[in-house]
């Protein structure tokens, strides 16, 4: 949220505002406190509408004034405390970015615990029971999975591969040395003071490993929560949210194993063999069921051409399956959440169009935030409400451990990896994973599990848990953002990739990966070079449809990029040079190399322009370009239901280009005169032309009656730019050489444009007008085809 | 990358910017025969020293490049330029220019200062930049890298020229605003000079980034070449 906001609210606003939130609070507690209560009640009243049964067994037509209005709160109860629920968090969210300086300190996960625990007190001094908010079963299929998916399907993926070894070694390695040293080092406490037997003794070696395996995992709610606002640098960021990603295999197979077997009361070696397959099945199976979905998700895309509205439904519901599968089998379903959606990102996002990426976009955005709201909201009720049973040895001991433990576990494992890493993580990289290792509720849910018959000291566990995330969320949470200002931690950069980064990006693959080919050597550029290409030619044929398939991530990085620009040149109110972060004058002419000079003969056969005539000539173009764009339009109108915003933007891309089209256009005049058979021109005239005719130009160029707006821009691939241009070139030949070959209702205005190339017909699916995609133009009547 | 062509081109853009290490005439009886089954001469020996001192390698790790040299050069002493002839390109290589154009890919070491990380990304660039100015002129000027971004697209069929272009257009302007935001319409930017190279390839870490495993200083298993060769460890 920005900080403007804050700072524009009036002193007035800010003391309107508390009080409402306040007022609100109190408002949405009643009912939710209420909520337990009318059972009783009811049970009352249905008794005794038994008796008044039996008193008068002809009760027929006792004639009552007919309910006006009435009130039936049961009827509706349960969604109704559901909304109110998310209400109350969405409320508090905003309340939150109101409040001036509060963001800055403290992170928003702390004070939405403190207002659940406000909550939770409060509904607790009314004297209703608090509801049972944090149950497993919601959190872990309706809380949990939103917040999985938005992390998997935005995962950056390159330097998520790049330190994968290294993100494995923290989540399999670091998580088992926590969990046997935390459980282990609790066992041996537990059990001295032999002399003064307490409640501690009871608890076997099995059990402290349990709770140490429940307690060692590093919580992705957490992580993300409080990272987001300190924005450390990509590295960093990647290597501890992946880690809490990718343990979630290594805390099922510990929990169910010591689970299955704290009641038998021993764990052979067999069954720690047999462990260590099911870690790898659960892993491994995992992914294995979240890929297939993943690839049935981006399979089903390809079809949906017709049926745009309905995209992101696939998305969404293909991943739910996904996890849902996997916790079937009990496999791990946060990984299969994971593989699911970063399979079919880059396929999906070829398929569908730029609205329905735009709206799984902040669908994703969306439910993971109120997810993670209501997660600490329940937190904190949950505080409230539970019995507590409080240990002061076991607590103070379990803190001190979890910090010692994680400590040692990311030095040790840091000073191994190193070994192995070119880029080597230095101590404030690893006193910040070290510091960033969170707890959140994950672990509290999978206490929450636990059956009190098997443990009784259950309530004892959950207590200490609530500690122990209440202490690294807070206390934690806290301070890590001071201490990286401190530590003077590289940040996260805020620089745009550029198109000269991208190109030289994909170049040194190359390079690298001939290298390597030179050298004989396997190494992973080698396998990643062989992965792009089996990728290139089977799967993207498979998956993606139409002729996107084909293009390379280059143009379709370029092409972002272009509506990146035309987007914020809209925004920014329109004009000729592009609003960037350093104004620059330069444009395109200035770097196009001066056209090499006609040879002498030739130039001497024509008169030089003279300045009265260029000026005239710049008239005249001008005019018949600006005529074309009106006279379209009014054709538009009947064809197309365009909206006013859409003829806007429309109009500023057009501008833009005009303007530095006509400026080399002029320069150049000479030449074209001159030189009959000019050389192709530069892409912005291409693309001057291309702007004055928005017109679609469809596959079958016999399609003269109906314009429609072609190109659009999906995301990272740019629709059908290679096979169009095949087509015309083989189309154009036969056209004449009026320049456009245009197959709407052919424009005599045209014909100005003559000396050109009629290949520049080849060069129209360039323009970056924008709109939804389509092979087919039937699709226009559906989406309007322009910004969202 | 296409193999046979690239490698070559590779080659001949990269030894441009070698020093020129001419080795010595090594006798034939040296680089001829059977793999692994010469012995160490003080005269091969001293040329080791040489080219370990030029280019950073270790002893072993030049044994190994050899080894792998003398198979892509068919037993021979050079390597022949696959490309057509352009102007100004070595047609053969020798071990010193293929051991040179390698130390390029060199990681950088652990405990280097902010200096020599600084230098060794220059190197780097240095590499980059010549790879892609192909007439050596100290600038890469538009039509240099339309030809680059063409290449990169050329795997991907028909699309090549008017999309190469027209990213090669975007990137040269971006290159131009960063480094001369304020031109009047009139000047012509020639080119991108090393300086704006660098500039625009901050972002991007190559001390880090262009290197290849293998060629690490400090590990001490060299594999190159064929798998399970006679490479000495």
């Amino acid at each position: 949220m920005s900080p403007c906001i804050g700072s524009r609210c009036s002193g007035t606003q800010r003391r309107i505002i508390v009080p409402v939130l306040l007022v609100l609070l109190a408002v949405s507690v009643l009912p939710l406190g209420a909520s337990s209560s009318p059972h009783v009640s009811n049970g009352d009243e249905s008794v005794v509408h038994t008796v008044d049964d039996h008193h008068h067994p002809h009760r027929n037509f006792t004639k009552k004034p007919f309910p006006v209005l009435s009130f039936e709160y049961k009827h509706i109860q349960t969604p109704f405390e559901i909304s109110l629920w998310v209400l109350l968090a969405s409320v508090m969210k905003l309340g939150f970015h109101l409040i001036p300086r509060l963001p800055g300190i403290v992170p928003e996960s702390c004070l939405l615990i403190l207002v659940g625990l406000l909550v939770g007190g409060l509904i607790k001094l009314a004297g209703q029971k608090v509801p049972p908010v944090l149950d497993s079963n919601l959190f872990f299929f309706c809380l949990l999975p939103p917040i999985i998916l938005d992390a998997g399907y935005f995962l950056p993926i390159r330097p998520f591969m790049e330190n994968l070894g290294t993100i494995l070694m923290f989540a399999v390695v670091g998580t088992l040395w926590n969990a046997f040293f935390i459980g282990g080092l609790l066992y041996a406490v537990c059990q001295i003071q032999p002399n003064n037997p307490s409640d501690l003794h009871s608890l076997d070696i099995l059990a402290c490993l349990l709770f140490g395996s429940i307690i060692s995992a590093v919580d992705p709610v957490a992580v993300l929560a409080v990272f987001e606002e300190i924005h450390i640098n990509e590295l960093l960021h990647i290597l501890v949210f992946g880690e809490s990603l990718l343990n979630d295999a290594v805390t099922v197979v510990l929990y169910h194993l010591f689970e299955e077997y704290s009641g038998v009361g021993k764990v052979t070696v067999l069954d720690g063999v047999l462990g260590v397959i099911s870690f790898l099945v659960v892993a491994l199976g995992g992914v294995l069921v979240g890929a297939i979905y993943g690839i049935l998700a981006a399979f089903t895309s390809r079809f949906t051409s017709h049926t745009r509205v309905i995209e992101p439904l696939f998305v969404f519901v293909y991943s739910y399956m996904a996890y849902l599968s996997a916790e079937m089998f009990h496999l791990s379903g946060i990984m299969s959440l994971i593989a699911c959606g970063a399979v079919m990102r880059p396929y999906v996002e070829a398929n569908i169009s730029h609205k329905s990426h735009t709206t799984i976009k902040y669908f994703l955005k969306m439910w993971s935030s109120v997810s993670e709201t209501l997660i600490f909201i329940f937190l904190g009720v949950a505080t409230v409400d539970g019995k507590h049973h409080w240990n002061w040895t076991f607590v103070t001991v379990t803190v001190i451990l979890c910090l010692v433990a994680r400590v040692i576990g990311v030095v040790g494992l840091t000073y191994i990896i190193n070994k192995f890493r070119i880029v080597k993580l230095t101590s404030k990289d690893q006193f910040i994973v070290a510091y960033g290792g969170l707890r959140g509720a994950i672990a509290f849910s999978l206490a929450f599990l636990l059956k009190k018959e098997q443990f009784p000291l259950r309530n004892m566990f959950l207590t200490t848990i609530i500690i122990v995330i209440f202490f690294t969320v807070f206390v934690q949470g806290m301070t890590i953002k001071p201490l990286v200002d401190l530590l003077a931690v590289k940040k996260k950069q805020e620089a745009k990739r550029s198109i000269n980064e991208e190109i030289h990006t994909q170049f040194l693959d190359h390079l690298l990966t001939g290298i390597e080919d030179i050298c004989g050597h396997y190494g992973h550029h080698h396998w990643k070079d062989k992965l792009n290409r089996f990728n290139k030619k089977y799967v993207k044929k498979c998956l993606i449809a139409g002729e996107r398939s084909k293009e390379p991530q280059l143009i379709a990085f370029y092409h972002k990029l272009e509506m990146k620009h035309a987007i914020e040149q809209v925004e920014s109110g329109g004009g000729v040079n592009m609003p960037s972060a350093m104004p620059s004058t330069v444009s395109m002419q200035n770097i196009q190399p001066k056209k090499p000079q006609p040879p002498k003969p030739q130039e001497r056969a024509l008169p030089q322009l003279s300045k009265s005539r260029e000026d005239e000539i710049r008239k005249i173009l001008r005019g018949n370009l600006q005529k074309t764009r009106q006279r379209l339009r009014s054709y538009n109108r009947h064809t197309l239901l365009a909206d006013p915003y859409e003829e806007n933007i429309g109009e500023f891309l057009i501008k833009k280009q005009k303007m530095m089209a006509l400026d080399t256009k002029i320069k150049d005049i000479n030449n074209y005169l001159t030189v009959p058979a000019a050389p192709p021109d530069s892409p912005t005239i291409c693309r001057a032309r291309l702007a004055s005719d928005p017109q679609a130009y469809s596959m079958k160029p016999s399609l003269d009656s109906v314009p429609t707006i072609h190109v659009d821009l999906a995301s990272p691939q740019s629709p059908d730019s290679v096979n169009i241009l095949n087509e015309f070139q083989q189309a154009a030949e036969g056209e004449d050489s009026g320049g456009l070959t245009m197959i709407a209702p052919a424009n005599p205005k045209e014909r100005h444009k003559d000396g050109e190339m009629d290949a520049g017909g080849n060069r129209e699916k360039l323009m970056r007008c924008l709109s939804d995609p389509g092979p087919h133009f039937e699709d226009e009547d559906e989406d309007e085809p322009f910004l969202p | 990358m296409r193999e046979g062509r690239t490698k070559g081109g590779t080659w001949r853009r990269g030894c441009v910017s070698c020093p020129s290490i001419r080795a010595p005439k090594v006798p034939l009886a040296f680089s001829g025969g059977a793999m692994g089954s010469w012995q160490a001469r003080p005269e091969q020996q001293h040329y080791y020293h040489q080219l370990a001192q030029k280019t950073g390698f270790s002893a072993e790790q030049i044994k190994n490049l050899h080894h792998r040299f003398r198979e892509l050069s068919a037993n021979g002493e050079t390597i022949r330029n696959q490309q057509e002839g352009e102007s100004g390109r070595l047609e053969e290589l020798d071990l010193g220019h293929f051991l040179m154009v390698m130390s390029h890919f060199r990681p950088p070491r652990h405990k280097s200062g902010e200096d020599e990380r600084c230098a060794v990304r220059r190197q780097k660039l240095r590499f980059l930049f010549n790879m892609h100015d192909t007439d050596n002129d100290g600038t890469i000027t538009l039509v240099e890298y339309r030809k680059v971004v063409e290449e990169l697209l050329s795997k991907s069929g028909a699309i090549g020229h008017e999309a190469a272009k027209a990213i090669a257009d975007a990137a040269m302007l971006e290159v131009a605003s960063t480094n001369v935001p304020h031109m009047a319409p009139d000047e012509f930017y020639e080119g991108i000079t090393f300086e704006h190279f660098e500039q625009i390839l901050n972002g991007l870490e190559m001390e880090s980034r262009m290197h290849i495993r293998f060629l690490d200083v400090d590990t001490s298993t060299v594999r190159c070449g064929k798998a399970g060769s006679t490479s000495t460890p």
